[in-house]
């Protein structure tokens, strides 16, 4: 039995953890919007294969059709609501080993999460893009972002749901914050990351097509083996630093990417 | 002149709603025949083919020389109206609930002598021109109206027993984010419409023309979209109880065949709007407009879909939208059925190819909204069951009539 220089050994350190969850001590915090129909998916141009929103058609509610119990079918796109983007899902990731969510290694999906927030910086311009030097300036005040971790990008924009704001759909396309290609590189290659998080429907920004590379964050971070979450809610109740979060997609065969539940664990 | 039918008041709480009722529905095969012509609008009567006469009530035989050869084709419609009477009484569930219901003798100028619905504006002796509508029941019958048109003629309500108008009526249009909803909706208000509730899928993404239906406070604009079960029966507890009239606009409709296509998602998605979203529309507002079919002034009238002509024969530069159009039609035609017991009309608008942006490159002629909504208004006026809107759409419906096999052959080229 292996322990930490404090003496605490494993079996201590997992009942630690599940006594921290039975007092309140540590905190849950969900951090998946609801997954309804009416849920924004990202616009595509129409020539392309569309992203299908999420729908739910009833089979069963105590009824003729099913007298005991009620279930429902649903089908959605890998990336619809709350979701998971593996590697796999982007051009640059196609090669990248295990790079579907069905081989992501488990390890990866239990993580330190440290926020970064940009809420003022997006309330005040909706096509705020995050550079290399907004997180260097953000490591001053909050220390360096640790390896491994997941880095959350805070813009309040999940305040938006329910508003043409939160896609921000204009004739130019849409409108919401995102990372920048510097910020994302230097997040992988001298913070190296698990994954990278958004508020908004992508991990890029709604302009993020006219950024270099096109879509920055989905090119460089898939490339790399790295992974993304979008659509998450309240980050507003994360400590810049210390949270834990628990994202596991679900285990679709050769899948892209997928809806899940991401959960935070709070100190 | 007719009087002109006055806005109906707000419904009585307290009175319950009028069943509705069908006038005598069984008919002879032979009778069908003028049903189907009725169906699309036209005055036809079987004629002779070995002596010319055209013959009254339809047989099998000429009442004339006894040929079988009796084929249903249009004639003059045109006739004298020689005696009437108002029915005052009647054990028939529906004309009881209707009286006093006006009845005559027409001699047609092509021959026979018929009873006939009489336009409460004809005087006797005096020249009609005859109709041959639809009644509630799906069936055909003769109805003989002035020769001129008279003021407020559609409003006589024998009339419009036998039509679908629009008029005072609300009227759900289910797709207000393209060229033809709008253009439907503009029709709509135009023909008298008292309220035209406008669905927009998505409300969050901008589209052009939004703000012109902002601009008339008898438009609402109400969030729908028909590939949501959960939309579509949201939007029925809201207005189902007031939808008088139902016109389906929606159509997702993108170029390609089958193996142009190298995976089902985008006729999937055609499938949804097309399809799906027809029956979702169809039960959820369904069984509401087939309880009100007789609810007064503004009771429900008809179901309406504007789908394409190749529903009846495959185009093949758009041979997977043409297969969730032949699709949509058998749909239709079920729920023609289904909602008969309401007396709601189920109406289908067969379109050529639109001028839109998804038909850059198709080559003219093609439809303008505009032509496709005044078709609209003229098969709710009419009650006409198929209504073929342009010179495609008639085009494949005479070719599909002679020879569906060799069309099927002339739209893969």
């Amino acid at each position: 039995m292996s322990s930490d220089p404090a003496g605490i050994g494993n079996a201590d350190l997992l009942n630690l953890l599940a006594q921290g969850l039975g007092s309140g001590a540590i905190k849950v915090v969900d951090l998946t919007h609801t997954l309804s129909p009416d849920f924004p998916v990202i616009v595509l141009p129409p020539e392309f294969g569309q992203c299908q929103p999420f729908r739910m058609e009833e089979v069963s509610r105590y009824d003729h059709r099913g007298p005991g119990w009620y279930w429902n079918n649903i089908s959605m796109s890998e990336h619809a609501g709350t979701h998971f983007d593996a590697p796999a899902h982007w051009i640059s990731g196609r090669n990248v080993p295990n790079g579907t969510v069905d081989n992501v290694a488990p390890e990866a999906l239990i993580g330190p999460a440290v926020v970064l927030d940009f809420s003022k910086e997006s309330q005040a311009d909706a096509d705020f893009v995050m550079t290399r030097a907004h997180i260097e300036a953000w490591e001053t005040r909050h220390g360096p972002i640790p390896p491994r971790a997941w880095v959350l990008m805070r813009t309040d924009w999940s305040k938006l749901v329910g508003t043409p704001a939160y896609v921000g759909m204009t004739a130019d396309g849409a409108h919401s914050p995102g990372p920048d290609a510097g910020a994302i590189e230097f997040l992988i290659q001298e913070r190296d990351i698990t994954g990278f998080g958004t508020e908004t429907v992508g991990t890029d920004s709604g302009q993020g097509s006219h950024l270099s590379p096109p879509y920055p964050a989905h090119y460089i971070l898939h490339g790399h083996g790295k992974f993304g979450l979008q659509c998450l809610a309240n980050l507003d109740q994360l400590p810049a630093t210390g949270a834990v979060i628990i994202a596991p997609p679900l285990k679709i065969r050769q899948g892209s990417g997928s809806p899940l539940r991401v959960l935070a664990l709070v100190p | 002149m007719t009087t002109p039918l006055q806005p109906p008041p707000k419904k009585d709480p307290q009175i319950p709603t009028r069943p509705p009722q069908l006038p005598p529905i069984p008919r002879s095969r032979a009778a069908l025949a003028m049903s189907a012509a009725a169906a699309k609008g036209q005055f036809a009567l079987q004629t002779c083919r070995d002596c010319g006469a055209v013959c009254y009530p339809p047989r099998d035989g000429c009442p004339k020389c006894l040929s079988t050869r009796l084929r249903f084709q249009p004639v003059a419609a045109g006739g004298e109206l020689i005696a009437e009477t108002t029915v005052q009484a009647s054990t028939d569930l529906y004309f009881r609930e209707r009286l006093p219901w006006r009845v005559g003798t027409v001699t047609l100028d092509c021959g026979p002598s018929v009873m006939a619905h009489v336009h409460a504006d004809l005087t006797t002796p005096s020249r009609v021109t005859m109709a041959m509508k639809l009644d509630k029941g799906g069936n055909a019958v003769l109805f003989a109206l002035p020769e001129k048109v008279t003021d407020h003629m559609e409003d006589d309500p024998q009339y419009r027993e036998l039509n679908a108008s629009p008029k005072h009526r609300r009227v759900l249009v289910t797709d207000g984010r393209s060229g033809v909803g709008q253009a439907v909706v503009q029709a709509l208000l135009d023909a008298g419409a008292a309220t035209v509730f406008v669905g927009i899928a998505d409300p969050w993404k901008p589209f052009a023309g939004a703000a012109d239906l902002g601009g008339d406070p008898r438009i609402e604009v109400m969030t729908l979209d028909v590939t949501d079960t959960t939309s579509v029966k949201e939007l029925a507890g809201e207005i189902g109880g007031k939808t008088d009239i139902l016109v389906n606009t929606a159509d997702h409709v993108r170029p390609g065949g089958i193996l142009s296509r190298s995976d089902i998602v985008t006729s999937r998605d055609e499938f949804e709007v097309n399809v799906f979203g027809l029956q979702r529309l169809a039960q959820a507002f369904g069984p509401l407009m087939r309880a009100r079919g007789a609810d007064g002034a503004n009771s429900a009238v008809a179901f309406v879909d504007i789908l394409p002509i190749h529903a009846l024969s495959n185009w093949h530069a758009f041979g997977a939208h043409s297969a969730s159009a032949a699709a949509r039609h058998s749909v239709l035609q079920c729920l023609r059925g289904e909602m008969r017991a309401g007396g709601v009309r189920v109406l289908s608008v067969f379109t050529g190819p639109v001028d839109d942006d998804w038909r850059q490159t198709v080559e003219p002629p093609k439809l303008a909204p505009t032509a496709i909504a005044k078709a609209v208004v003229a098969a709710l006026q009419g009650g006409i069951e198929d209504y073929y809107v342009g010179d495609i759409a008639k085009d494949v419906l005479e070719k599909w009539l002679d020879n569906p096999k060799v069309l099927e052959r002339e739209q893969q080229a």
